[in-house]
This record gives C-alpha cells, structure tokens and sequence, in this order.
C-alpha cells in the first residue's frame, strides 16, 4: 500500500508537476457534436430550418396573395402558376402555407413560451421548497394531466372566445404540466449536489441558489421539452383552428386552411393535402430534433 | 493559544427514515449519537474513522448544512444551532467547507473567477475591482495561474479544482475551514500536494482547521490533535503524538496497526477486526463496538463508556481502561461468552 509519508514540507506552494489536463469540451460543445452524427435529428433541424426560413421571408417567397385570390382561379388543380393549387376562393394555396409558417412559429413560440414560463416556475417551486408546497402543486398538475389535452383547450378557449390569441393561451395553458413535471424533477437531483450544498455554504440566499446553480443545470432536459412541445402546440393549435376557435378566416393559419377546404375534399383535394402535409412535416421536424437533442444530451448513450 | 474557537456539546443528529404516503417515522439512521468536542485557535483537529461512521455528517452539522438533532455548537461561545436561517448566512462568511469530492463540488456552468469570487459578492467585501484583484491573488495561492479565471472547471483536474475550492474557502477569510476529505478523491502523488498547500496556507495565514480524513496517514501530516470515530461516537481523543506512540482504544489500536510501518525492523502485531461495521440503523447497545471488540467485557454489551480522560489530554471512552480491576477481568479473555 502506498501512502503519502514521502511529504515534504516546503512553504512555497507545489508547483503542478504530474497533473495531467483532461480537456474536454463543454456539454453543449459535445452535445453539438453528437447531434451532427445523428441523420435523423439533422433531418428534423433542416424541416425546421426551412420553417423558420419561410416565417422570415415569406413575403418575398410566396408567389401570391395569401389572402385575396381571384374567384376565376378558384380550385385549380396545381399547374405552373398556382404550383400546389389554388382553394375555393382562388388563393393560391403555396402563398398561404408559406405565409402560415410565420403563424405557425408564432403560435409555437408563444404558447410554448408561457407553458415554459410557468410550469418552471411551478416546477422550481415544487422541487427546491418541497413538501406542502410541492403537494399543492404536484395535485394542481396531476388534475390537469386527467384532461386530455385537447377538451381542456377547448374548454379554456371556450371560456376565453374564440381568437388566435386565446387559442395560443389556451395550449400554453394545457402544456404547463409537462414543464413543471420535468423541471421539478431536475431541480430535485440538481438540489442534491455538492456543489448546491457549497453555494449554501458560501452564503448565497436561495433566489442566488436557484437562479445562478440549480437552474442553469436543469437547462438541457427543457430545451429537450421545449423542442417537443412546440411540435405538439402546432398541431393543437392547429385543432383548435381547425373547429374555428383559433384563427379566423382570412388568416392562412394551416388548420384554417384545412377548415376551409375540407368541404371541397374531391373537388380540389391538393387544397386539404398541402397544408396538412405542411403540419405533419412541422411536427415531425421538432419530434426529431427533440428526441436528438435528448439522445445527444444523455451520454449514457455515448457509444 | 489554547482559546477555543469551536465547542461542540453532545451533538446528535438522527436521519429518521419514514415509510409511506404520511412519512409515517419507523426508525432512524443514528449518524451522530452524541458527541462532543473542541477546536482551538489556529490548530487543526483531524477527525478519522471509516466510511460512513459520521465525518461527513459531523461536518455539515456543523456549518449547519444539516440540521443537528439536537446540542450545540458553540463558535465564538454563540450557539450556532439556534441561528436562524439569515443569522446563519451572515455567519457563513467564517466558517467555510471544501468538500470531498472535487468533480462534484464546482458548478459546472460557472467559470472559475466567478465562482471564486461568488462568496465575497455574496457577504459584500471589497469593489468588483477588487474582488477580481483578490481572485487573482487567491489563484496565485493556491498555484494556479491568473488567467485560468475565464476557464470552466471541466478544463481542470482534480487536484487542481481541489485547488480551486480551496482558494473559493479562503476568499473571505473564514475563521475556521471545515476540510471534508478533501484529498481522498485524488491520486496519492497529488493528495501530497494538496496536503502540502493546506499546511502551508495553514501556516501562513494561521487558519483553524478540522480535518476529516478515513485514513490516519493522511491526518498525520497535518493535525495537532486527533479524534478517532467509530459509528457515529467518538472513541478517543488525543494529541497525535500522544495517540501514535499509545493508542489506547481497541479501536485506535486496530488503526494504528493497519498503518504500514516505514522502518521495517520494527514489527508490529497487526489487529485484525472481524466482522462488518454494524449499520447506524441499529447500532449495538452499550459500547457500540463491543460486536468487534478484541478486548470485550460483560459491561460492554449494556453500558456506554464515557469519554474520559485517562491521561493528560488523552481522552478515551472504553471500560477496559475504566478501573483497574475490570482491566484484569478483561484480559481473561477465555471467560468471555463475546464473539469477536
Ligand atoms: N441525508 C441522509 N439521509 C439518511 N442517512 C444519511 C444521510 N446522510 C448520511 N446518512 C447516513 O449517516 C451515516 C454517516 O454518514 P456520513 O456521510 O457522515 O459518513 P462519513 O463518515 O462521512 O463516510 P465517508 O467516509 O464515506 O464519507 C451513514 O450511515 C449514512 O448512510
Ligand atoms: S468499552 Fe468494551 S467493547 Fe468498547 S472498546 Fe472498550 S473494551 Fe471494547
Ligand atoms: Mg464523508
């Protein structure tokens, strides 16, 4: 056995001799490297990339008028004019997708930011002061979580009016459960560590405790729900509008569209597939650069 | 030389374990079961014993990262154990803690400068100006460089964080640092250097220590006095010259023994304990070591020895040593119905 009986005992500080630097990048350099590898998520970060693209610059992409068509043109099947054809009222449908990734981003960003907003401030409190406040809580979303999702939006914009607005608040609303479960479950293993334990000891208050070293550590698990839920959130908002308790006509919101023309199934059947393809794609965009995004993010996964 | 700093009176602290949906209590993991002891100005006290035996937990009661059962903890005569909580944090600022394990202890998303100078922002000492002068200092101390401050710990190796929660203790110039193993987690070539800085910072700025360690070798090199623990009590309490030459607990002896001796023509009789260190949960009555004990008595099984002074300044708790009559009684060992 050795031990450490060959101290010397100089007074000057030992200089670092046979330290060797293990130098490896951050969790978010690493976690970037792996996404890359990783097809699948690339492929969803691309669908997205062109979403954004679109919400962006959709006034000098889309060909036409998203919301004035000329009725001559109505329901004409795609064609080198009108390249995914025009709806019932002769607007050209490739305009009104493109213009509705913009509405589509909006909503995402919107309804998932107040469910993030909240249900981490709900999880933080649940998780860090624990007991009678984390029962309260945890019940409050265990309550929430027996609605399907989709009646408790209804019910909400029901009660709020129907508008886009409401309808963003509405699925806000019904994904602040998931935020507060997940944030409070890494605020209770972050609270656990040492170097929790040694920011108490360094005198910060709890505000400094939670601001500066529980949540930064708890940031990777809700990007990871972030990304996901804003793929849900499309699709329910999309519902919503859908039953026209989201956006009102003549905005070119997808599940509008899809409202719109559903009527017209047989006779102008690109007028329903298009936008529903345009959601579909949304959707699974977000699902997989968010299942990516956690795979990278876990490096139990790490081959 | 001899004024106290820290006094700490029968000092307890149950981990009670609760079962089902109403925490209904079922027992207790008896982590510390009453002890106590003293730290003066300017010496450093090592605390050893094995793992799980209640170091850690002595530590942090004592910063009151964990709330004592009950007793107290006088430091500077104020009985901290009755602080409340923004008492406490005031107080914090004299009493620091580097922890056992370095990978843990650094939060991973700050950088080195500000989680050394986070203390002095928090207690509001000096400037930013010269809270960042201070940092650069403390990482000169400590040697490490200057303009490491913009690095994660990530960047670094043990022993250096190691370094770098030893600088973020000494930024407010605590009055007594709490070290919690702190080189136990490293590899024994850098446990020397750590151990060297701590001595040495020791030295300089006449720091007050308690030094945990599970191993005596390393306690050697640094304390002045040395309480033994065993299952969350201490056995024996002396000088570490006085208890190197003479341990006097069976217990102590068996650690000492353990101990590989530099000077091979000396032999020593190595005291091998049998059996597994019995679980806090249900510790044995009486003297709690008595289910190990070589040197066991009847009383053992249902009396607690008292920590009494048995020499100058050599304070040990066992029976055996308690009269002399008992003593010979005790080394009739073949009347003993104990198994050990
Ligand atoms: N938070 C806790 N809840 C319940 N039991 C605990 C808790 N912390 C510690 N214990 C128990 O208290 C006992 C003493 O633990 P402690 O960490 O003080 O040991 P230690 O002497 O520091 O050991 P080591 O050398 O392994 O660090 C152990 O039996 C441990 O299981
Ligand atoms: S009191 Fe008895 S059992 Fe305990 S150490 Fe002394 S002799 Fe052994
Ligand atoms: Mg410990």
């Amino acid at each position: 056995m050795k031990t450490i009986k060959d101290i010397n005992t100089g007074t000057t500080p030992q200089p670092l001799t046979d330290e060797k630097l293990e130098i490896a990048g951050g969790l978010w350099q690493d976690t970037f490297k792996r996404l890359k590898k990783n097809k699948i998520a690339v492929f969803g970060a691309i669908i997205i990339g062109i979403l954004f693209f679109c919400a962006i610059f959709a006034p000098f992409l889309a060909p036409h008028d998203p919301e004035n068509g000329l009725l001559k043109d109505r329901q004409q099947p795609p064609s080198e004019k009108y390249l995914l054809g025009t709806d019932s009222q002769g607007r050209d449908v490739l305009s009104r997708i493109i213009h509705g990734a913009g509405i589509s981003v909006q909503i995402g960003v919107i309804s998932v930011g107040i469910a993030l907003l909240i249900g981490t401030t709900l999880g933080v409190l649940s998780g860090y002061y624990g007991r009678w406040i984390d029962v309260g809580i945890m019940r409050l979303v265990d309550i929430m979580l027996a609605f399907p999702t989709i009646l408790l939006a209804l019910a909400i914009v029901t009660v709020l009016g129907p508008s886009l607005k409401n309808a963003m608040i509405a699925v806000g609303i019904v994904n602040i459960p998931r935020f507060a479960r997940i944030v409070r479950a890494s605020v209770l293993s972050v609270k656990e560590t040492e170097y929790v334990e040694a920011s108490k000891a360094i005198g910060c208050t709890d505000m400094q405790i939670i601001f500066r070293h529980v949540l930064p550590n708890c940031l990777a698990p809700i990007i990871v729900q972030a990304t996901l839920t804003i793929g849900t959130a499309i699709l329910e908002a999309a519902g919503l509008s859908f039953l026209g308790l989201g956006a009102q006509p003549p905005m070119p919101e997808w599940g509008a569209m899809l409202a719109d023309s559903r009527g017209y199934l047989r006779q102008a059947p690109w007028s329903v597939m298009y936008p529903g393809l345009a959601i579909m794609l949304t959707v699974l965009g977000f699902n997989l650069l968010g299942d990516g995004l956690r795979d990278a993010l876990d490096p139990r996964l790490k081959e | 030389m001899s004024e106290s700093i820290l006094e700490v009176k029968n000092l307890i602290k149950y981990f009670p374990i609760t079962k089902g949906i109403l925490s209904k209590p079922v027992g207790a993991v008896k982590a510390i079961d009453d002890i106590s002891f003293t730290i003066n100005k300017g010496e450093t006290l090592g605390l050893v014993g094995e793992s799980g035996c209640g170091k850690s937990t002595t530590g942090r009661c004592i910063l009151r990262l964990l709330e004592p059962t009950s007793g107290q903890i006088l430091f500077n005569g104020q009985d901290i154990a009755k602080l409340d909580s923004s008492e406490m944090r005031l107080l914090r600022k004299d009493i620091q803690i580097i922890f056992q394990d370095p990978y843990a202890s650094l939060n991973p998303r700050l950088t080195i400068g500000d989680m050394i100078a986070e203390p002095m922002r928090n207690f509001g000492i000096g400037t930013r100006k010269t809270q960042e002068k201070r940092v650069q200092e403390l990482l000169e101390i400590v040697g490490l460089s200057s303009y490491h401050t913009s690095r994660y710990p990530h960047e670094f190796s043990g022993g250096q964080r190691q370094r770098i929660g030893i600088a973020r203790a000494l930024s407010v110039n605590p009055k007594l640092i709490v070290c919690d193993e702190p080189v136990s987690a490293l590899d024994v070539s850098i446990q020397a250097q750590v151990i060297n800085l701590l001595k040495d910072l020791q030295k300089e700025f006449s720091l007050t220590l308690l030094f945990i360690a599970h191993d005596l070798s390393v306690v050697k090199h640094i304390s002045n006095r040395v309480a033994v623990m065993y299952l969350g009590r201490i056995v024996e309490l002396a000088d570490y010259k006085n208890l190197y030459k003479e341990p006097m607990h069976p217990y102590s002896q068996a650690l000492f023994s353990a101990i590989p001796i530099p000077n091979p023509g000396l032999k020593k009789n190595r005291i091998l304990l049998e059996g597994d260190v019995p679980s806090p949960i249900n510790p044995p009555s009486g003297c709690n070591f008595h289910t190990r004990c070589p040197q066991a008595l009847d009383i053992c099984r249902h009396e607690k020895p008292v920590l009494k002074e048995h020499k100058t300044k050599h304070l040990v708790s066992c029976h055996n040593l308690d009269s002399e009559q008992r003593r010979c009684k005790g080394t009739d060992k073949t009347s003993l119905p104990i198994n050990y």
